[in-house]
């Protein structure tokens, strides 16, 4: 991507929200946008990480029984369809979720149902060296996260067990759209540059072109969720038809899309 | 060779393989730092002189051991013995904890405060506490909660707190853990969150068990003054586990006593229905440590009942799960309906309303006693006292006040 000077987007949506068939509907929507790569958000009872926005829509999910195999089988299938070529996926899960499960048979099933990598926004670098090794063994990136707060000697330490790319949270705090991103986002991207070769993904509070903007020639690329996220709510709370709220998450991903071009 | 079970956690926040620390990036510098301040806090004798200073003249300790004549008598057997925290200031066990981590807090140089409640006393206790020191608090509390506890929301709020809300979930503790979480990723280089239970990543676990350790410090020492021996029971209840905590660890290394923690059984062994973690639950993830949780195969945690907001949480402290699986400690569940027979037949035979928390523990402690032989001795932990939970009591039995 740099190659072409331009910044990867990668949107993130809630499997299951509100059923399995309007995932599988925006994954090939944003697949036809040629977004990046596309984040997938295991839904969680108890998310500490996320805001309002993308904790209602976990609840939208479990309230609609969304079952992590199924997840599974449906990608598996999409995978084998001839007519989708979807962008590399990345699943964005609890380590609750994923110990309960069993951390190999979750990892194994993750890689067969055509994930590429892992965040695990619960499982700090200090408690995911064990976890890492797995996810190697499975064929599947650990993604990990810097928090701004993140002091200097850890973060050396987690960029070094880190694959994929680096997660850099944008400010101290929890999931959601924010008007401008801090002023010292800058700063730190710089420090991380000097810290690892892996591409430095921005996340937290990016929303509109004006962010992608403030990011250039810093980041390789962003992360936007709760902004497509909360369209999701459209769904049940307007009378919107699942076409027309699919087609407007397009219509979003194809600008977020040309301002990665700059 | 022996394991010596009070010699937990190890640097990492491990007991066994409970606890440690599961929470996003953000919150890992704030917990590093405040391990290391209180381990200093802990050396430092002046900062343990005004604990004590505190705990004898704020708080009230020690609290007294009673011999619960009566109630022996009515139960036949064992002779039943209280440690009355519902005598503190407040009327429970919270502010053993509340008060270590507010001058915590004001050695750290933070000016505000957040917690969570349940049941409304660790929120009491948190407000005192800041009210004592000065310091900015914001409460979170279950919609549901704020509704069973009413007494305890406009306490909270008399003493210059900030009671919020919580409207996700299941509207109770665990939601508001989840919200008071959320404010401290945010906040955290301003805040200090006081976790009200031993819950929660490292060094949560560590210190609330060692602030509310005073329980069970006080009461050997006053079992061995009043009865010449240990107890031979120790009996507390059991919800996230902090007053059971403080109880049962001055104990872990005495063979000779055996501790039984009570779980709120709610309406029966179904799930939603109880709040029974250490009975029903599997090993898990919840708020921030590996523990026994009650949850799905999914690893989805499940809604739980009690009749007692204060242990109507769906998880429990990973050094009760530690005691669990080493056997040291047996964990058994009371019903509702046993515990509002325990709470009524206190109330009659020795003049006291107990938490309906603590009411589990005393009506546990009614079955065992009836077993146990004239000369044993049987301690049970009187967390708090019952007057928020009148109300509630009255409602239940049909009741107007």
């Amino acid at each position: 991507m740099s190659s072409e000077g331009r910044m990867a987007f990668m949107p993130f949506i809630t499997a299951g929200d509100p059923d399995l068939d309007t995932t599988v509907a925006v994954l090939k929507e944003l697949a036809n946008c040629g977004v990046d790569l596309i984040e997938i958000g295991f839904p969680y009872s108890d998310p500490i990480a996320d805001g309002p926005v993308i904790q209602e829509s976990y609840t939208r999910a479990l309230n609609n029984h969304f079952q992590v195999h199924e997840l599974f089988d449906v990608l598996k299938s999409l995978s084998s369809d001839q007519t989708t070529t979807l962008p590399p996926l990345v699943g964005m899960v609890s380590y609750a979720i994923i110990f309960r499960y069993g951390a190999e048979k979750f990892l194994n099933e993750a890689s067969a149902a055509g994930f590429s990598g892992l965040i695990v926004p619960d499982l700090p670098g200090d408690e995911a060296l064990e976890f890492s090794q797995k996810t190697q063994l499975a064929n599947l990136d650990l993604v990990q996260l810097v928090s701004p707060l993140t002091p200097e000697d850890r973060t050396k330490r987690i960029v070094q067990s880190a694959s994929g790319f680096i997660y850099c949270i944008s400010v101290a705090g929890t999931t959601g759209v924010r008007d401008e991103l801090p002023a010292e986002l800058t700063v730190h991207l710089e420090s991380l540059r000097q810290l690892t070769d892996l591409p430095l993904a921005v996340g937290f509070g990016i929303s509109k072109p004006e962010h992608v903007d403030t990011l250039r020639g810093k980041a390789d690329g962003f992360i936007i969720g709760s902004a497509i996220v909360k369209q999701f709510a459209a769904f049940s709370d307007s009378n919107q038809t699942r076409e027309e709220v699919i087609s407007s998450i397009g219509n979003y991903a194809t600008e977020m899309m040309s301002a990665t071009r700059g | 060779m022996t394991t010596i079970l009070s010699d937990v956690p190890d640097a990492s926040g491990r007991f066994g393989e409970f606890g440690r620390r599961f929470v996003p990036e953000t919150l890992m510098h704030a917990l590093e730092e405040l391990t290391q301040e209180y381990e200093k806090a802990k050396q430092d004798e002046s900062f343990q002189s005004e604990l004590n200073d505190l705990l004898k003249h704020y708080v009230g300790r020690p609290n007294p051991l009673y011999f619960a004549e009566r109630l022996t008598k009515h139960c036949g057997g064992g002779k039943i013995y209280f440690k009355r925290e519902d005598l503190n200031h407040t009327g429970a066990h919270k502010i053993n904890n509340t008060i270590g981590q507010a001058l915590l807090t004001v050695r750290m140089g933070k000016k505000r405060v957040i917690a969570e409640t349940g049941a409304g006393q660790h929120g009491v206790a948190s407000a005192v506490a800041c009210a004592r020191f000065g310091l900015e608090c914001i409460v979170y509390m279950g919609e549901e909660d704020i509704r069973r506890q009413k007494l305890n929301v406009f306490n909270m709020k008399m003493m210059g707190a900030e009671v919020r809300a919580v409207t996700s979930g299941s509207k109770t503790l665990r939601d508001a853990v989840n919200d008071a979480m959320r404010d401290w990723m945010s906040s955290v280089e301003s805040t200090h969150y006081i976790i009200g239970s031993v819950i929660g990543p490292h060094p949560f676990p560590m210190m609330v068990r060692d602030f509310q350790s005073v329980i069970g410090k006080e009461t050997r020492a006053q079992c061995l003054e009043q009865t010449g021996k240990l107890p031979d029971q120790v009996i507390a209840c059991v919800g996230g586990g902090s007053n059971s905590a403080g109880m049962f660890y001055p104990f872990i290394d005495d063979e000779s006593v055996k501790l039984i923690g009570v779980e709120a059984g709610g309406r029966g062994p179904e799930p939603g229905e109880h709040a029974s973690t250490l009975s029903y639950g599997a090993k898990g993830v919840l708020h921030g440590s590996f523990g026994y949780v009650l949850q799905d195969s999914d690893g989805q945690t499940q809604d739980v009942h009690s009749i007692s907001a204060g242990l109507d949480y769906p998880g429990v402290g990973p050094e009760h799960s530690y005691w669990k699986d080493s056997g040291r400690v047996n964990y058994t569940a009371i019903t509702d309906n046993e515990a509002l027979e325990g709470f009524q037949t206190m109330a009659k035979q020795e003049g006291i309303i107990p938490a309906i928390e603590s009411s589990h523990a005393i009506a546990h402690a009614m079955k065992v006693a009836r077993e146990a032989h004239s000369n044993e001795t049987i301690v049970v932990c009187l967390s708090g006292r019952g007057d928020k939970d009148v109300n509630e009591v009255a409602r239940l039995l049909g009741q107007e006040i």
